[in-house]
C-alpha cells in the first residue's frame, strides 16, 4: 500500500471507518515493521482494527489473548510431551542409541507452536493481535520483547528460530495497568478514543445498512450526549450498532416516540445496574430530546 | 506551562530540527532515545511531509507511549513547528543543556521539582519545641527525619511530606497484601508434583504418568478498603490521609477507596492516577468543599449496604480514618458497623485524637463503634502510620 490514504479507504471497504490518526498509525506500522500498541477505552473498535486488517490484506490473523497468569508455554511454545514419552516408549523396541532418541524428540518435528511463533514462521505475513497485553503479567511482557524487536524466538533445546516473514503486530490495551517503558518503546502508539459525531455516523451507515438517516442522526446525537453523562461504563461503538440493531429490530423510526420502547432498548447502551438506574425515563426522554 | 521552543529559522537541516524536536519534546517530560529520532525520520519518507497534519499524526505515532503522552502531543507540536511558542535563537540539541536559572525555559515538571526543592527549609515546626529551632543548618538528616515523624499531621502540608506518607502507606499495603496460603492446591505450574492427581490421570494413559500435575500455594492476599472522613473537624488530617491513601493504591492494586463527609464518595478512581501530585489533586477536587458537616453512621450504612457488598469479604481489612464525631444517632454507626462486621472483614478505625494525651473515646459515635472493631489505634503522626505495619500483619 503506497500511502495511509488507500489504507483508510482499504479498511473502509471492510466496512471500518478509521480515524486519520489511527490510519497513519497503521500505515507506518505496516512501513516500519514495527509493533503498533493501540490504546483506550472498551468497545472503541481496537480488536476490530486486526481483523480488518487481515482481512484488507487477504492474510491470516493470529490471536493471542492474555490473561492473568499466560506464560510462554502457552504464548509462544511448548514441547510435546506426550508424544516425546511415546517416541521414547517405541524407541525402546527400535535399536537406537540414546543421543538419536534424544535428537529426534527435541526437533522442530516435537514443538507445538503457540500463537507467537506460529505467527513468524508463516508463509505469508499475517496480521499478529496480542489483546489485551495489560492483563498479561508484567513478567510476560519480557517475553514479548525478543519477539517483538527481532521477531526471533529463542528454544534453549534448539536454537534461535527467526522469522520467516515478519508479522504486523498489533497490541491492544484497556489500560488497566501501565505498561513497561520498554514495551512501550518498541511500539508505534496510537490512542483510540470515543469517535466523534461525523465518525461514528459514518460507521454506524457502514455497518448497519439500510438505516433511516432521521434515526442514525438520533442515535449518534443520543449516544454522544449519553457518554458525557456520568456513567460508570460508558457505552462503546460496539454498544451504539447494538442499540442500532434493537431499534431497527423493533421497527422504531423516532426515538422520543416511545418512551417505554427506548428504556427497553437502552439495556443494550448500559451495562450496569447503576447505569440504568442513573438513565431513568425522563432522563433518557430529555437526552432523546437534545438528540432529535 | 511555557512551551518555548528552540527552533529557529536558519537551521541546517531536517536531521537537525527533527532532532531539535525530539529536544523539544524531552524537555516537556516525554522520554525519548535516538532510536525514535531515527524512526521519526524514517516515518516521514512514509508520509507526505510537507503535509503538517500528515506529518504531526505520524510522529505523534512514533514519539508518544501513552495516553498523557498522546493529549499532550498536539501542543507540543505546534509550540515547536507553528511556532506557537517563543522562537529563541539557539538551535542545535547538542548545546541545550537545560538551563535552570532561566525562568522562561523550563517545563512543568521541572517548575514542580524546583519547588519542592525550594520549600524544604520550611518545614521547621513553630516555636516551642525549641530542640529543632535552635540546631539550625548543621543539623544530620536523620535527626530531621525523627523529627518530622513525630510531629502532629497538621503540620505536614509539604509535598515532599506527602511522599513520605506514600511510601510508609505502600509498605504498608505490601505488607498487608503478601500473604501466602498454608495449603496447595492443584495447578498448572507449581512447587511440586501432586501425586496423587497425577496417579489419577496416569490411568487414562495406562498407567504412564504423562500429564505431571504440580501443586502450589494460592495467594490468599488480603484486600485493603479505606474509608476517610472528610468532614470539618478532620479538615486538618485530611490532607495527610489523602496522601497515605494515594500511596495505599499505588503500591497495592486490589486496594479501594473512599471519601465520606455527608455522603459516600468512591476515589478508587481518580486515585489510581499516574501522576501522583494530579491524582491527589483529582482527589482533592472530590474532597473540596465538603468539609462540612459528617454523617458517619449513614456513610458507612450506605457502604455496609452497596460497595461493601461488592468488595468487602472474609480477606478484606477495612480502615476506617474518623475521628467519632457524628451528627447522627450513635445507634447509626452501631448498625452499620455490626452490618459491615457480618462480611466477614477485619475492622480497623484510626482515630486522630486518640494520639491526643488523656483521650478518652467519649464521642458517642467512637464509643458506639468500639465493640465492633479489631483495632482502634492513634494515627496523628507518620510514626503512627508506619507503625501501623506490625499491627497489620497480626492481623
Amino acid at each position: 500500500m503506497t500511502s495511509w490514504t488507500d489504507l483508510k479507504s482499504a479498511l473502509a471497504a471492510q466496512n471500518y471507518v478509521a480515524s486519520d490518526d489511527l490510519a497513519v498509525s497503521l500505515h507506518l506500522a505496516l512501513s516500519l515493521q514495527r509493533p503498533l500498541l493501540l490504546e483506550g477505552a472498551a468497545g472503541v473498535g481496537k480488536t476490530e482494527v486486526a481483523r480488518v486488517l487481515a482481512a484488507a490484506q487477504n492474510t491470516k490473523l493470529i490471536r493471542l489473548q492474555c490473561y492473568e497468569g499466560l506464560d510462554a508455554a502457552q504464548a509462544i511454545y511448548e514441547w510435546n510431551y506426550q508424544r516425546q514419552l511415546l517416541a521414547i516408549r517405541a524407541s525402546s523396541e527400535a535399536d537406537e542409541t540414546g543421543k538419536q532418541v534424544e535428537d529426534r524428540i527435541f526437533s522442530r518435528e516435537y514443538l507445538l507452536e503457540r500463537p507467537l511463533l506460529a505467527a513468524i514462521t508463516q508463509d505469508q505475513a499475517p496480521v499478529l493481535l496480542i489483546d489485551e497485553i495489560d492483563r498479561a503479567d508484567e513478567e510476560f511482557e519480557a517475553f514479548l520483547l525478543e519477539i517483538l524487536a527481532d521477531y526471533q524466538v529463542t528454544v534453549p533445546e534448539l536454537g534461535t528460530i527467526t522469522a520467516t516473514t515478519v508479522p504486523t503486530v498489533i497490541l491492544t490495551s484497556n489500560g488497566t495497568r501501565d505498561l513497561s517503558d520498554a514495551l512501550r518503546r518498541r511500539c508505534l502508539f496510537a490512542y483510540v478514543d470515543y469517535p466523534d459525531r461525523e465518525t461514528e455516523l459514518a460507521i454506524l451507515q457502514a455497518r448497519c445498512a439500510g438505516i433511516e438517516a432521521h434515526l442514525a442522526e438520533q442515535i449518534i446525537g443520543f449516544v454522544q450526549t449519553l457518554r458525557k453523562e456520568d456513567l460508570g461504563k460508558v457505552p462503546g461503538i460496539a454498544e451504539t450498532l447494538d442499540f442500532a440493531a434493537a431499534l431497527m429490530g423493533l421497527g422504531i423510526a423516532d426515538l422520543t416516540a416511545d418512551p417505554a420502547a427506548l428504556q427497553a432498548t437502552l439495556t443494550t447502551l448500559l451495562k450496569t445496574q447503576s447505569d440504568r438506574a442513573h438513565i431513568t425515563t425522563e432522563v433518557a426522554q430529555r437526552i432523546a430530546g437534545k438528540a432529535a | 506551562m511555557s512551551r518555548v521552543t528552540r527552533f529557529a529559522g536558519r537551521d541546517p537541516g531536517a536531521t537537525a530540527r527533527m532532532a531539535g524536536f525530539m529536544a523539544h519534546l524531552r524537555e516537556n517530560g516525554l522520554r525519548l532515545g535516538v532510536q525514535e529520532t531515527e524512526a521519526a525520520l524514517t516515518a516521514l519518507t512514509f508520509v507526505d511531509a510537507a503535509h503538517p497534519a500528515e506529518t504531526r499524526r505520524a510522529l505523534k505515532a512514533i514519539c508518544t507511549g501513552c495516553k498523557d503522552d498522546a493529549q499532550q502531543f498536539d501542543a507540543l507540536f505546534d509550540a515547536f513547528w507553528m511556532d506557537a511558542g517563543r522562537v529563541r535563537t539557539r538551535v542545535m540539541p547538542k548545546m541545550t543543556a537545560p538551563n535552570k536559572g532561566d525562568d522562561s525555559v523550563h517545563s512543568s515538571r521541572n517548575a514542580k521539582g524546583e519547588d519542592a526543592g525550594g520549600a524544604g527549609d520550611a518545614t521547621a515546626p513553630e516555636a516551642g519545641q525549641g530542640e529543632s529551632e535552635s540546631d539550625g543548618e548543621g543539623k544530620l538528616i536523620a535527626t530531621e527525619m525523627r523529627n518530622l515523624s513525630r510531629r502532629d499531621l497538621r503540620d505536614l502540608i509539604q509535598p515532599e511530606d506527602i511522599a513520605e506518607a506514600e511510601a510508609i502507606a505502600r509498605r504498608l499495603g505490601l505488607a498487608l497484601r503478601d500473604r501466602r496460603s498454608r495449603r496447595r492446591v492443584a495447578a498448572n505450574k507449581g512447587d511440586r508434583l501432586h501425586f496423587r492427581k497425577t496417579i489419577r490421570r496416569s490411568l487414562a494413559t495406562g498407567g504412564e504418568p504423562i500429564r505431571l500435575i504440580q501443586r502450589k500455594r494460592p495467594d490468599r492476599s488480603r484486600k485493603i478498603v479505606a474509608l476517610c472522613d472528610v468532614s470539618g473537624s478532620m479538615t486538618v488530617y485530611a490532607q495527610v490521609y489523602l496522601a497515605f491513601l494515594a500511596g495505599l493504591m499505588r503500591g497495592d492494586f486490589t486496594a479501594d477507596a473512599y471519601l465520606f463527609h455527608t455522603r459516600l464518595v468512591r476515589i478508587t478512581e481518580a486515585l489510581r492516577d499516574k501522576d501522583a501530585m494530579r491524582a491527589i489533586g483529582r482527589m482533592s477536587l472530590m474532597a473540596d468543599g465538603f468539609g462540612g458537616g459528617s454523617k458517619i453512621g449513614e456513610s458507612l450504612d450506605t457502604f455496609a449496604h452497596t460497595y461493601a457488598r461488592k468488595f468487602v469479604d472474609g480477606r478484606s481489612v477495612v480502615m476506617i480514618f474518623s475521628d467519632g464525631y457524628d451528627t447522627s444517632p450513635p445507634a447509626h454507626i452501631d448498625a452499620a458497623l455490626a452490618t459491615l462486621r457480618k462480611r466477614g472483614c477485619r475492622i480497623i478505625w484510626l482515630n486522630p485524637l486518640k494520639g491526643w494525651r488523656d483521650y478518652e473515646p467519649v464521642a458517642a459515635g467512637m464509643a458506639a463503634a468500639l465493640p465492633h472493631l479489631d483495632r482502634f489505634v492513634a494515627a496523628n503522626t507518620l510514626a503512627d502510620l508506619a507503625a501501623l505495619e506490625k499491627e497489620l500483619v497480626t492481623l
